[in-house]
């Protein structure tokens, strides 16, 4: 197993999918399968997503996109019957390395789920819960964390003079910026979003479209979405997932005019999916 | 206008109204059946009531045979040994409520585990009382010799201790209110959202901080609801705590002595009562009724407005 995985390393370069040379590597993802179960729903990934740019994964439903995000901060073994092959590395190191601590891992990359789920605790204790449990709970600190994080996610403005309110009291919108400013409030390196906007209005997901943009300057943003749109408004390159395999990997203007792979020309076309 | 062909008359209607009055018969029957059984103890025990008043409620002499009667050794008797049955029972019924809830086990095991906990609460009471002199009896009686000899000073603590006593019977309520315990709590942390666990193991939190910084606090309500409810059962006990805890009339305030509760103080007078003991009984007996109601309804209010909170609101 081991030395198979070593073998794999070695041939990477060539297999690799990485669209251009002039950017970093974060996340490598080496000959990676996934099973759940006997079920296989991941099949030899291979590719890199570069540091401090917006990558997304779109697919049609089940093609394992949001599979492989929750890969990148292991929270798929949360799941019972769930083993995998291959590696992912951020940074150079391997996430499965027996060395890497899970709870570590977890700290060093945010995650925004599809549904908001705010604590059912005042504004100000969600976004310094990841500082709690860090045993972090010098108040000057704490102070400076909530109006930083809720001023990236522009929602400082909004919530100031209620910070202590329960945060179940926001609306749908302010709940999923709220979700954003918690899960980079400890300053990961990593921001993974698995269809943060598909529960929101229009306008709400305008203003997360607007604060992806802005928050790549100081993150490595993955995001899973169904919208070909908001892939083409928001990522600077795009991984067009079908079947659990990777199909198409490239700069997001390239795959939404002149893709390579006749299926993701007909899903983006809107001829499946 | 006139209804297209192809839409059926609905012929059912008759058949389900007279369904529905059936359902309404049986609805108002338990109601009514309730208020039967207040208004039958309340004009058993309104002689009682007429002669006693409320110092039926502060004193503390029970003696029949001069017709003098006072509950308040059972009031506090019963108050005492409920309460400590719920706080016995709570850490640990909360502990066995978590285990099951959470993926400690796999699911085939965690329902055989609920299962052996909701067989507590099918084990007859005087089952809990029988094993309860074999088992506890001897126990308390040495032990609590050892406490009641080194920590005496302590007030509740002193001796001498009998093996019938205060903490004999608060002992066997904690096990037979922890099943209720453990269901209700249970059905709190299972109706959480697995989005909300999801989203504190992704910040980073260890299961035991998801569980003590996002879980508990979530389900405190639920919690509350179903200790409100267990300490309701333990007040209503009656044949475990008759056998157990001594039966004196007397009002001792250390949990080694022997005790009484409303409840078992019925159980062992009624059958020898008459005159106006009968009403002094009745009116004890409404006075646990009243108790036992009060607490539960407020369990209830408390378990609805959780149920409430847990429906709505969350999912944007």
């Amino acid at each position: 197993m081991n030395q198979q995985i070593k073998n794999s390393t070695e041939q990477v370069p060539s297999e690799v999918m990485s669209p251009s040379s002039d950017m970093e590597t974060f996340i490598k993802v080496i000959n990676f399968n996934f099973f759940y179960g006997k079920k296989q729903t991941l099949f030899n990934i291979n590719f890199a997503i570069p540091t401090k740019h917006v990558t997304s994964f779109i697919g049609p439903s089940g093609s394992g996109k949001s599979t492989l995000l929750r890969n990148f901060n292991r929270m798929n073994e949360l799941l019972p019957g769930v083993r995998h092959e291959g590696d992912i590395a951020i940074d150079g190191k391997s996430i499965f390395d027996a060395s890497i601590e899970i709870i570590a891992l977890r700290r060093r990359i945010g995650m925004v789920f599809q549904k908001s789920n705010p604590f059912p605790r005042s504004i100000y204790e969600n976004v310094v819960f990841p500082l709690r449990i860090m045993g972090r709970n010098k108040r000057s600190l704490l102070n400076e964390t909530v109006e930083r994080s809720l001023r990236s996610v522009a929602l400082w403005d909004e919530v100031k003079d209620r910070l202590h309110e329960n945060a179940l009291g926001l609306s749908g919108g302010q709940m999923q910026r709220l979700c954003i400013a918690r899960a980079i409030s400890s300053q990961p390196e990593i921001l993974l979003m698995d269809e943060p906007c598909s529960a929101l209005d229009p306008i709400a997901t305008a203003k997360i479209e607007e604060l992806i943009v802005e928050l790549k300057k100081e993150f490595t943003i993955v995001i899973v979405t169904h919208s070909m749109q908001q892939a083409s408004r928001v990522s600077d390159l795009t991984a067009f997932f079908n079947f659990g395999k990777l199909i198409e990997f490239d700069h997001t203007h390239r795959i939404f005019t002149a893709p390579i792979e006749k299926q993701t020309e007909d899903y983006i076309t809107g001829r499946f999916g | 206008m006139s209804v297209p062909a192809f839409i059926p008359q609905n012929r059912y209607r008759p058949r389900r109204d007279y369904f529905r009055s059936l359902c309404w018969i049986a609805a108002v029957m338990i109601i009514l059946l309730l208020g039967f059984i207040i208004d039958e103890i309340f004009t058993r025990a309104l002689p009682a009531i007429h002669h006693y008043g409320w110092h039926f409620l502060t004193s503390s002499e029970w003696r029949p045979n001069r017709d003098l009667y006072g509950v308040l050794p059972m009031l506090f008797g019963t108050a005492v040994s409920s309460f400590l049955a719920l706080l016995l029972a709570l850490p640990l019924g909360l502990a066995v409520a978590l285990f099951l809830s959470e993926n400690f086990l796999p699911r085939p095991m965690r329902q055989l585990m609920r299962m052996i906990v909701e067989m507590l609460a099918a084990t007859p009471s005087v089952v809990y009382g029988l094993w309860g002199i074999f088992t506890l009896v001897p126990l308390v009686q040495h032990y609590g010799g050892i406490v009641a000899h080194h920590w005496g000073w302590i007030p509740f603590l002193h001796g001498p201790a009998y093996g019938n006593s205060l903490f004999t019977a608060s002992l066997v309520l904690a096990l037979m209110v922890l099943p209720t315990i453990t269901a209700i709590s249970r059905a709190a942390l299972v109706a959480i959202p697995d989005t909300f666990r999801e989203g504190a193991y992704a910040l980073g939190a260890t299961r035991w901080e998801t569980i003590i910084r996002v879980l508990l606090p979530y389900a405190a309500p639920g919690i509350v609801a179903a200790s409100i409810l267990a300490f309701g059962r333990a007040m209503g006990e009656t044949m475990a705590v008759a056998m157990l805890i001594g039966n004196s009339q007397r009002l001792t305030l250390s949990l080694f002595s022997p005790s009484n509760t409303l409840s078992a103080l019925l159980a062992n007078q009624f059958s020898e009562a008459e005159g106006l003991q009968i009403n002094a009984l009745m009116y004890a007996a409404l006075i646990l009724i009243m108790l036992t109601l009060g607490t539960n309804i407020i369990g209830e209010l408390v378990l609805r407005r959780t149920q409430k909170a847990l429906g709505g609101g969350h999912c944007l």
